[in-house]
């Protein structure tokens, strides 16, 4: 299908973004790279009057190492974030969940800013921000404002951000000792979108006790889930103590709402979650034991 | 619903040749190529990103032509199958490898396969079997099983 007809606008500053935003409020939406808004759109699964593109924006684009973070802008693509070595080398759980996202078709015009706007449960990289405690810098004409990943996601294809602001810039903390990062998904195809999967990042001491600890679910309820309740289980534990297999149980034990479909059902698809929250567990613990 | 929508005036390079339209903003970057410039051989399939049909080079990137408006590719440089071939019409290498490996049978999806593969290739010029396997995974193909476009990719690599 074709998309439903929209105005185009492609200002050249994230200021006149907002501007345009503020005065055209929930009928516009903002284009970045395209790969989920345009399949709605030709879907007709949604339509807007106005589309504001932000290719021209080059502020939105570039990775940089503040402190100790890495700041990415919003409209930085995906292959960009997969061929970085700044971000493989400081941000590993995100650069190791890149390869998961569609194809590299996909990918070449994916942005990061429209994988966290867009919201999607089964999406990785929210999950990804929100094991690592990221956060997004968002700009309205009235000022900016930092969101923490934690209070991002409010439901499916839904965030914190309104329709008055843009996602300006989304900032991973660099985990420093002895780090494991892993994500595991089950997809019945590659690049499909996870039945359910897990990221995990942990950082061990000197005696192998877990110092800290962060593990995300997504696929699994309306929102990507942080389960704290198994973290808060395992830290200051000696690691060689901890089940995987029970870490991964522990971590779907809370999640709400998780959906039937003709791919599984919801207890089949938490049965999964344990699973991968189980083996990225593994991964990662054998990694931060090898640092 | 805007009920009167601002053509947008672009120009895109099309196999090295400057196009220049008046569009509307919903219109797709494959449908451009296709109505604007009559340059049919991208194809059109699902529509919405799934099968990699109407996969073009933009600006040297493999990318679906269904999932870019024609308004975004202003000032960009495309590639098409149409383009892929060498200015005398000899064959391309993957192009030729296609045709010696039995890498299409009702050709549909091969124009969307071997500009992919010329883009996957040129990032990764000597894949393993299994990133050959994930390069081909965007792009749908119902007759061939994909062994004979398994081997036209291994085959143009080597070569």
């Amino acid at each position: 299908m074709k998309p439903a007809p929209f105005e185009y606008h492609a200002p050249g500053t994230a200021e006149e973004v907002v501007s345009l935003l503020a005065e055209l409020g929930d009928e516009a939406k903002v284009l970045a790279g395209g790969q989920s808004l345009v399949p709605i759109l030709a879907l007709r699964l949604s339509a807007f009057d106005h589309l504001v593109d932000l290719r021209r924006v080059g502020e939105l684009r570039g990775i940089e190492r503040v402190n100790g973070s890495v700041r990415i802008g919003a409209a930085t693509t995906q292959a960009t974030i997969e061929r970085s070595s700044e971000v493989a080398a400081a941000v590993p759980l995100l650069a190791r969940s890149t390869p998961f996202i569609g194809h590299f078709q996909i990918r070449n015009r994916g942005t990061i800013g429209g994988s966290l706007a867009h919201a999607d449960p089964a999406a990785e990289y929210p999950a990804v921000a929100l094991a690592l405690d990221a956060s997004v810098e968002v700009l309205s004409s009235s000022g900016s404002r930092t969101v923490p990943a934690a209070e991002l996601f409010e439901g499916m294809w839904t965030t914190a951000i309104d329709d008055d602001e843009l996602l300006k810039a989304v900032t991973f903390p660099v985990w420093d000792g002895r780090c494991g990062f892993a994500v595991e998904e089950l997809a019945r195809r590659h690049g499909d979108f996870a039945l359910a999967g897990a990221c995990v990042a942990v950082a061990l001491d000197a005696a192998n006790r877990i110092e800290r600890c962060g593990i995300s679910l997504f696929g699994l309820g309306s929102t990507p889930f942080r389960a704290k309740e198994a973290e808060t289980s395992v830290l200051g534990r000696v690691v060689d103590d901890v089940i995987s297999e029970d870490v991964g149980r522990e971590a779907v034990d809370g999640i709400q709402g998780i959906a039937s479909d003709i791919h599984g059902s919801a207890d089949y698809r938490r049965h999964v979650g344990a699973v991968m929250a189980g083996r990225a567990w593994q991964r990662a613990i054998e990694e931060a034991r090898g640092g | 619903m805007a009920e009167v929508v601002r053509e947008v005036a672009v120009e895109v390079r099309v196999n090295g040749t400057a196009r220049r339209a008046l569009v509307e903003p919903r219109l797709t970057l494959v449908d451009f190529l296709r109505e604007q410039c009559q340059l049919t051989g991208t194809h059109v399939g699902c529509e919405h990103g799934v099968c990699g049909a109407c996969t073009v080079l933009l600006d040297g990137d493999a990318v679906r032509a269904c999932l870019v408006f024609a308004v975004q590719a202003d000032g960009a440089d495309v590639t098409t199958i149409e383009g892929i071939a060498e200015p005398d019409g000899a064959l391309s290498p993957v192009q030729a490898a296609f045709r010696d490996h039995h890498g299409l049978q009702c050709g549909f999806c091969t124009p969307g396969f071997v500009v992919s593969v010329t883009g996957f290739l040129r990032d990764n010029p000597h894949p393993s079997d299994e990133e050959i396997r994930d390069g081909l995974s965007g792009n749908l193909c119902r007759c061939t099983g994909y062994q004979g476009i398994f081997a036209a990719i291994k085959a143009a690599a080597e070569g």
